[in-house]
C-alpha cells in the first residue's frame, strides 16, 4: 500500500493576494538568494518559487511585489512566468496531480490511469474538483521513466502506479 | 563490471557524507587541490571522458577552452535539468551518491579556476534539490567548500538553482538564460559559453554524470578510466532502460556493450515474452532503430554508424504491439510543447508535423503526408535553428519513416478523405458586398 506523505498546497484566495508584502522571514530568504548571484535579475526564478511556496500561485499582485523588490518591469516578469510550466498563474487544488503522458509512461499504461482519474474526479485536464481538492494536469516527461507510469503530486513522485494503487493513494490525500 | 558511479547503491544512508568518506570519497579532491589546474585538465583529457549529457564532446578539451588570461570570474555549471524523455540517470546519481557529484564539481571548478558553481536542476526534482542542498551543507561543514578549502587557499561556493519546467533549459545556452532569470531562449553560438557564458563570463556547463566520473579519473588515473569501454568511447556509462522490458531501471555498464546484452541479460528480456520491434538508443531525440540492429554496440561511434545517437543513454524499448505512427505522434506532442518558439522552422515545423501525424492517426492521411513530414524534417534541421531542438524532432521523423515507413503507408492507405469544410456563405444583397460595403 502506498502511504502518501505529500502535504497539501496552501492556496491563497484571489482577494488575499491582490496586494502582498514580503514578511521578515521571506525578506531574509530573498537577501540570501540575492547573495548567490552577481545580478538581481538572476534571483527572479528563486523568488517566484518562494512566493509560490507561500501563496500557492502567482497573482498579478505578487508579480507587482516581486517587480518592486527586484526592480524589474512587471511585463518582464510576466514573460518569464508564462514561459515555465511550473509557476501557477491561477489558484489550483490542494493537490496538483501532474500525470506524465510522454512515451515511456504511455508504453506502461498511463492512458488507463488518465481515463480512470478523469472519470473518478469528473474533471478533465486543466480542471479542478469543485471541493478544491484536486487539479489534474498532463505534463511531459518527468525523468523517472524506469518506474513508469509516474504521477507527480505537489512535490512528490509516485511511481509504478496501477489503477488500484492510485485509488488508495488519492483516498489518503485529504 | 565493478560498479563505479553507482558503487554506493544498496549502502545504508548512501547519500550521507560519512558513507561517501567510508568508500574513499573526497580523496581525489585532496589530490587535485595539490596539483596544478593544468595537470587536472590534462588527466581528464587523457582519460578520453566524453560528455554524458548527449553531445559526447570531450570534457577535458571543453575545460581547455576557458581563456587563461581573462580577468573575469569563471563559472562551473552542473546541468541537472535531465528532461530528455527516456533519461533518468542523473536523478539516480543524486538519489544514491550526491557527494560524488559535489566532489567532481570541486575538482572541475578548481581546474577552470571558478570560485562559484551552480547546479541547475529541473524544477520537478524538488526532493533531489533537497538532497543536494543537504550534501552541500555537509561538505561546507567539513570545509570541503567555502573559503580556503582545507587550507589550500582555494575558495569555492556551490549553489542549487531550480528550473521551473522547460525541456529547452537542458540546452546549455538556454540554461544560462534561465540561470540569469530570463525565459529559456537558446543563444546563438559563437560566442561559446567557455568564452561568454553565465553573466557574460567564461563558463563551463557539464552534465551530472560527466562530473561524477571526474573523481574516479583523478583517483585511479586516466589510463584506468580509458581501459574501460572501447577506444574513443571510454569509461563506465549509465544506461536508463524504460518501456517494454522486464526490469527497467538504471544500469552501469562499459560503453560498447550491445543493446541485446542490455535488454536480454541485464533487463531480463522483453516484458510478457513479446517480441522486440524497435528501440530508441539515446533518449527521444535519437532516431529509433529496428530490432534487427539490436547487436549494435552502445557507444557514441557505433550508434552513430547505425544511423542514430547514443545521446543521454536513455534506451526506450518497444515491443511488437506498438503502433509506430502513434509513437511518433506522442514524441511530436512533446517537441511541439517544448519548442521555445524562437525559430520559425522549429516552432512551426514541430506543430505542423504533429498536425499531420494526428490526421493520419484519425484515419484521414493523405498520399503526400510522408513526403510532407520528410520535408519538414529537412527544413527544420541541420543549422536552420539556433539550438538543436530542431534536429531533436527531425531525426525521429526521419528515423521512424526510414525504418517503419510501411506502417505509415498502411495507415494512409486505409484513410478516408476528410469531409470538405463547408464555408458559410453570406447572403449578398443586391448592389452591396457581403460586408455591406
Amino acid at each position: 500500500m502506498l502511504l502518501p506523505t505529500t502535504q497539501p498546497r496552501t492556496i491563497a484566495r484571489p482577494e488575499e493576494v491582490e496586494r502582498v508584502t514580503f514578511d521578515e522571514a521571506q525578506e531574509e530568504e530573498i537577501r540570501a538568494i540575492l547573495g548567490r548571484y552577481p545580478t538581481r535579475q538572476a534571483a527572479l526564478l528563486p523568488v517566484l518559487w518562494l512566493a509560490q511556496q507561500r501563496w500557492g500561485w502567482i497573482s498579478p499582485g505578487i508579480v507587482q511585489a516581486v517587480a518592486e523588490r527586484l526592480e524589474l518591469p512587471p511585463a518582464f516578469i510576466e514573460g518569464v512566468l508564462t514561459f515555465y510550466t511550473m509557476y501557477q498563474c491561477r489558484p489550483t487544488g490542494r493537490y496538483l496531480l501532474q500525470v506524465c503522458t510522454t512515451l515511456s509512461c504511455q508504453l506502461c499504461g498511463t492512458s488507463e490511469l488518465v481515463s480512470h482519474l478523469k472519470k473518478k474526479l469528473a474533471i478533465g485536464f486543466g480542471e479542478t474538483t469543485p471541493d478544491g481538492r484536486f487539479t489534474l494536469v498532463s505534463v511531459e516527461c518527468l525523468g523517472a521513466c524506469g518506474e513508469a507510469p509516474v504521477i507527480q503530486i505537489n512535490d512528490d513522485y509516485y511511481t509504478d502506479l496501477s489503477v488500484e494503487a492510485l485509488d488508495e493513494l488519492l483516498d489518503g490525500l485529504k | 563490471m565493478e560498479p563505479i558511479l553507482l558503487r554506493a547503491r544498496g549502502e545504508e544512508n548512501s547519500r550521507s557524507i560519512s558513507t561517501y568518506l567510508k568508500l574513499g570519497g573526497y580523496s581525489a579532491m585532496k589530490r587535485a587541490l595539490i596539483s596544478s589546474p593544468a595537470d587536472v585538465i590534462e588527466e581528464v583529457k587523457k582519460s578520453g571522458l566524453r560528455g554524458r549529457g548527449g553531445a559526447g564532446f570531450p570534457t577535458g578539451v571543453k575545460w581547455g577552452f576557458i581563456p587563461k588570461d581573462s580577468p573575469k570570474p569563471k563559472y562551473l555549471i552542473c546541468n541537472a535539468d535531465e528532461s530528455e524523455p527516456g533519461t533518468f540517470k542523473d536523478r539516480e546519481i543524486i538519489h544514491v551518491d550526491p557527494h560524488m557529484l559535489i566532489e567532481g564539481m570541486i575538482i572541475a571548478s578548481y581546474a577552470i579556476a571558478a570560485n562559484v558553481a551552480y547546479i541547475y536542476i529541473r524544477g520537478e526534482f524538488v526532493r533531489e534539490a533537497q538532497y543536494l542542498e543537504q550534501a552541500i551543507a555537509e561538505a561546507y561543514k567539513k570545509r570541503y567548500l567555502g573559503r580556503n578549502i582545507l587550507k589550500t587557499g582555494y575558495d569555492l561556493d556551490i549553489y542549487v538553482h531550480r528550473g521551473a519546467g522547460a525541456y529547452i533549459c537542458g540546452e546549455e545556452t538556454a540554461l544560462l538564460e534561465s540561470l540569469e532569470g530570463k525565459r529559456g531562449l537558446p543563444r546563438l553560438k559563437p560566442p561559446f559559453p567557455a568564452v561568454v557564458g553565465a553573466f557574460g563570463c567564461p563558463t563551463i556547463v557539464n552534465n551530472v554524470e560527466t562530473l561524477a566520473c571526474v573523481p574516479h579519473i583523478i583517483e585511479r588515473g586516466a589510463d584506468w578510466f580509458a581501459g574501460i569501454g572501447r577506444p574513443r568511447n571510454t569509461g563506465p556509462k549509465l544506461f536508463c532502460v524504460s518501456g517494454h522490458v522486464d526490469r527497467p531501471g538504471v544500469y552501469e555498464l562499459p560503453l560498447g556493450v550491445t543493446f541485446r546484452e542490455i535488454i536480454e541479460e541485464h533487463c531480463g528480456g522483453m516484458r510478457g515474452g513479446r517480441k522486440l520491434k524497435a528501440f530508441i538508443p539515446g533518449g527521444s531525440s535519437a532516431p529509433p532503430l529496428p530490432a534487427e540492429l539490436v547487436d549494435t554496440g552502445a557507444d557514441f561511434d557505433s550508434v552513430a554508424a547505425a544511423g542514430s545517437m547514443l545521446g543521454s543513454g536513455g534506451l526506450i524499448v518497444m515491443d511488437e504491439t506498438v503502433d509506430m505512427v502513434w509513437a511518433l505522434e506522442n514524441l511530436m506532442k512533446f517537441y511541439a510543447h517544448e519548442s521555445c518558439g524562437q525559430c520559425t522552422p522549429c516552432r512551426e515545423g514541430s506543430d505542423w508535423a504533429l498536425d499531420v501525424l494526428r490526421r493520419i492517426r484519425r484515419g484521414h492521411g493523405r498520399p503526400e503526408d510522408m513526403e510532407t513530414l520528410l520535408r519538414i524534417a529537412r527544413f527544420a534541421s541541420q543549422g536552420m535553428t539556433i539550438c538543436p531542438l530542431g534536429d531533436a524532432f527531425c531525426g525521429p521523423i526521419e528515423g521512424f519513416i526510414k525504418h517503419f515507413g510501411h506502417e505509415f503507408e498502411a495507415a494512409i492507405a486505409k484513410a478516408s478523405p476528410l469531409p470538405a469544410k463547408k464555408l458559410p456563405v453570406l447572403p449578398v444583397r443586391s448592389g452591396r458586398g457581403a460586408f455591406g460595403i
